[in-house]
């Protein structure tokens, strides 16, 4: 049957067709709905993880078990899952294990524009690259035959413009595939010096066979057409075709670990001028300029954003679009916390504190932006507690009482613990507030550990944050409801001036989840000045209109922060 | 020959339900296609932009300024934002409703004035909607996005039964009436 498929869906497809058992991720964009999807299969098991590690090692450890494995991540969850991947390429697998990253070219969602494909190379892992959906499907199964076959975790490497593209899939069956029996095999399973000397033999061996795989399996193929040569994979190779349609040659790649040699020589001996089109870093021309292949790339190209078929077409051909413009400026259109988001409330109790706040990876990182501007830094996931035990070490005990981290409760089991733990271990006197609203935001609503409910919805065990801070050294824990501003500005203070460590749990849900509570819309009342005061909570339902607020009812979920924020009290209740 | 729809829009619009309704009806139709959405910190209020192309064959997942044959705004300003990736002689359907972003809000910037006059004398092919007047007569503000499809649907040429029949058989049953609704408000136009 054919349909219309998300990139991520169809590779969720295609783990299931390959009879996939166990998957375990992490939520990141664009990587998210590989396991969603994957979720709504019965015969799967799957589960988020608290982290991408975690993930990484469950499939490692399913994989060795004799289960189809798969964990997903965007790319800089590959970086947190590094350590068990690069010895996983030593050991291998019983069952096939594949390995999903996402890369964000452009950072539609990200902080940072990483290759994954330099992990790729470093771990020694074979990495497929699909331009489609269909290959989406195909090169999810591909990747478990070459998994069993050559004994080596496989990654399969997305992008925004796949993950999040729909395109036609033709769907298949399940197949099952064997449960692979367990052998205990201490040589290649335990990795220590005498048995990893052995195994990097092995790797280099299976790195070799594998460019023989890039060079003949057709993975790698090329499409004949005009003098200008291009090599390209995924959107790259369709951004390149959508521009260069027939006057072009293509060495379209689907593995782009390892590289094939002779074929791209081959390739190159048949055009005129041969250029690679890779989006973010030179790994192809560094490949073919190694090989004593000549190329152009990235004279032609930027290290930086996406591609398009404009760009390769102005970079190729010199050829630009004619097109109308606004005849004036206009203001952009950034993104904005939700109206009635709970982490308005708590940065605006933060604003009457004026303290450095260090920040972290979620939605409440948008409260960087101006009217809050409540945000000092911004790291990786995690890095708001360790990096504020640095800043606070560096300036001294003074200023422990004038600032704060702030990590979201999903980003706090990811990897904020460590650093709660360095904090009280070391008589740290940081302050550290967690903006628990019971749901991971920013990828969509994804259950976590802390919020009682599995991938599926259904009830398990939560973490208790309380007693986590209090059984790894914090004595000072305090809860408090961003909604009221006031209390929670007022437990921060508190907190900052104790000689030691503290954490406050900022608790309220996520205003868009089914749970959150939604009030009247509130009104502006008559006594309303003007004085623009409420616009500070930077609130998309509030604006002013011929000197007096205005509240959008469409919009407003009554959560009266602007009510606090007012100076003259003419925000309220409808009466 | 490849057809190439742009969907402008604010986070929280509705713009994926409307590509996704384009797709099935394209997708039904034989075509090949391709729609490219936005998902994760972008959604949040946010400038978004869905592409939907369809044809014989589609390699590309995004549009590129000058290469669209339509451009379906959801919001005013948005059709200012998004007039140059429009090609010259496309269509440019804009909802009328207007959105404040946050740099208005906040005072750093002024909300243009006139935008549909500004845009009708750079010499595009507009055609405007009340689309939020549309949709809450009928029945739910919520279906605007549904609304401005019907429009769009209008200039595609395709039968009416196959646009209804995707929306049957995508949106939650308990809204297949209003959106129904909806739609016919935006094709009867």
């Amino acid at each position: 049957m054919k349909e219309l498929m998300l990139g991520n869906q169809a590779v969720a497809r295609g783990l299931y067709e390959s009879g996939v058992r166990v998957v375990s991720s992490y939520p990141g964009t664009p990587s998210t709905e590989i396991t969603e999807y994957i979720s709504k299969y019965p015969d799967v098991y799957s589960e988020w993880a608290p982290n991408e590690k975690v993930a990484c090692e469950v499939a490692f450890g399913a994989a060795l078990g004799g289960a189809r494995s798969f964990c997903g991540m965007k790319h800089v969850g590959l970086n947190v899952a590094a350590d068990p991947v690069y010895t996983a390429s030593y050991i291998g697998v019983n069952a096939g294990m594949v390995i999903g990253v996402a890369d964000d070219p452009g950072m539609h969602s990200s902080q940072n524009e990483q290759d994954s494909r330099h992990h790729a190379i470093a771990s020694k892992v074979p990495m497929l690259e699909p331009c489609d959906s269909a290959e989406c499907k195909e090169y999810a199964m591909l990747a478990y035959e070459i998994s069993e076959k050559y004994d080596t975790p496989v990654m399969l490497r997305l992008s925004t413009r796949i993950s999040h593209s729909r395109s036609p899939v033709e769907t298949g069956e399940r197949v099952a595939a064997p449960e692979k029996p367990y052998v205990k095999n201490v040589g290649k399973n335990v990795m220590m010096p005498a048995m990893a000397k052995a195994r990097h033999v092995f790797v280099e061996q299976r790195t070799a066979q594998l460019r023989e795989y890039a060079e003949t399996s057709g993975i790698n193929r090329i499409i004949k057409g005009g003098k200008i040569g291009i090599i390209a994979a995924g959107t790259t190779f369709n951004y390149a075709y959508e521009a260069l349609g027939d006057k072009a040659s293509y060495l379209k790649l689907g593995m782009v670990n390892p590289l094939p040699v002779e074929l791209i020589k081959q390739f190159a001996a048949g055009v005129e001028r041969l250029i690679v089109c890779e989006e973010l870093d030179d790994i192809i021309e560094t490949h073919c300029l190694k090989h004593g292949i000549k190329c152009e790339g990235k004279a032609l190209f930027s290290f930086c954003g996406e591609y398009s078929q404009s760009i390769i077409r102005k970079a190729v051909l010199d050829e630009e679009n004619e097109y109308r413009t606004f005849p004036e400026q206009f203001p952009a259109r950034p993104p904005v916390l939700c109206p009635g988001c709970p982490h308005r409330g708590l940065f605006y109790a933060l604003k009457g504190l004026d303290v450095y706040v260090s920040g972290d990876i979620g939605c409440y990182t948008l409260a960087a932006q101006k009217p809050l501007d409540s945000l000092d830094s911004c790291l990786c996931m995690g890095g708001s507690v360790s990096g504020l035990h640095g800043f606070n070490t560096a300036r001294g005990a003074e200023q422990a009482k004038r600032s704060v981290a702030v990590i979201g409760d999903s980003t706090f089991i990811h990897s904020g613990i460590t650093g709660i733990i360095d904090i009280a271990y070391n008589k740290g006197l940081s302050t550290v507030i967690v903006l628990d609203n019971s749901i991971t935001g920013m990828t969509g609503h994804q259950n976590n550990p802390a919020n009682g409910f599995t991938i599926h919805g259904d009830p398990t065990v939560a973490v208790d944050l309380e007693a986590l801070a209090r059984a790894v050294g914090f004595s000072s824990v305090r809860v408090t409801d961003p909604y009221d501003v006031e209390t929670t500005r007022k437990v921060i203070a508190e907190e900052l001036q104790k000689e030691e460590p503290s954490l406050v749990i900022a608790r309220r849900p996520c205003a868009l989840l089914k749970t959150a509570v939604r009030k009247k819309p509130l009104v502006i009342k008559e006594n309303c000045v003007g004085c623009r005061s409420c616009l500070k909570v930077g609130c998309p339902a509030i604006s002013v209109e011929n000197k007096r607020a205005v509240i959008d009812k469409n919009q407003c979920i009554g959560c009266g922060i602007c009510a606090f924020a007012c100076r003259v009290g003419a925000i309220g209740e409808d009466e | 020959m490849t057809y190439n729809i742009l969907i402008a829009g604010v986070g929280g619009q509705g713009t994926l339900l409307a590509s996704k309704l384009m797709g099935v009806v394209f997708m039904n139709k034989g075509y090949d296609l391709k729609v490219s959405e936005v998902h994760g910190m972008s959604q949040r209020g946010g400038s978004v932009v869905t592409y939907v192309r369809f044809g014989d064959k589609v390699a590309s997942t995004v549009i590129e300024k000058g290469e669209a044959d339509m451009v379906l705004s959801f919001e005013l300003l948005e059709s200012a934002r998004w007039l140059p990736y429009l090609k010259k002689d496309g269509v440019l359907i804009s909802n009328t409703q207007k959105i404040n972003p946050m740099p208005v809000i906040a005072g750093q910037a002024q909300y243009p004035e006139d935008i549909a006059e500004k845009l009708r004398a750079t010499g595009v092919r507009l055609h405007t909607v009340d689309a939020l007047s549309l949709a809450e007569k009928a029945g739910s503000a919520k279906s605007v996005n549904v609304v401005l499809l019907g429009v769009a649907a209008k200039y595609l040429g395709m039968e009416r039964e196959a646009w209804e029949n995707a929306i049957r058989s995508t949106v939650p049953p308990k809204t297949v009436e209003i959106n129904l609704a909806a739609f016919n408000a935006g094709y009867t136009l």
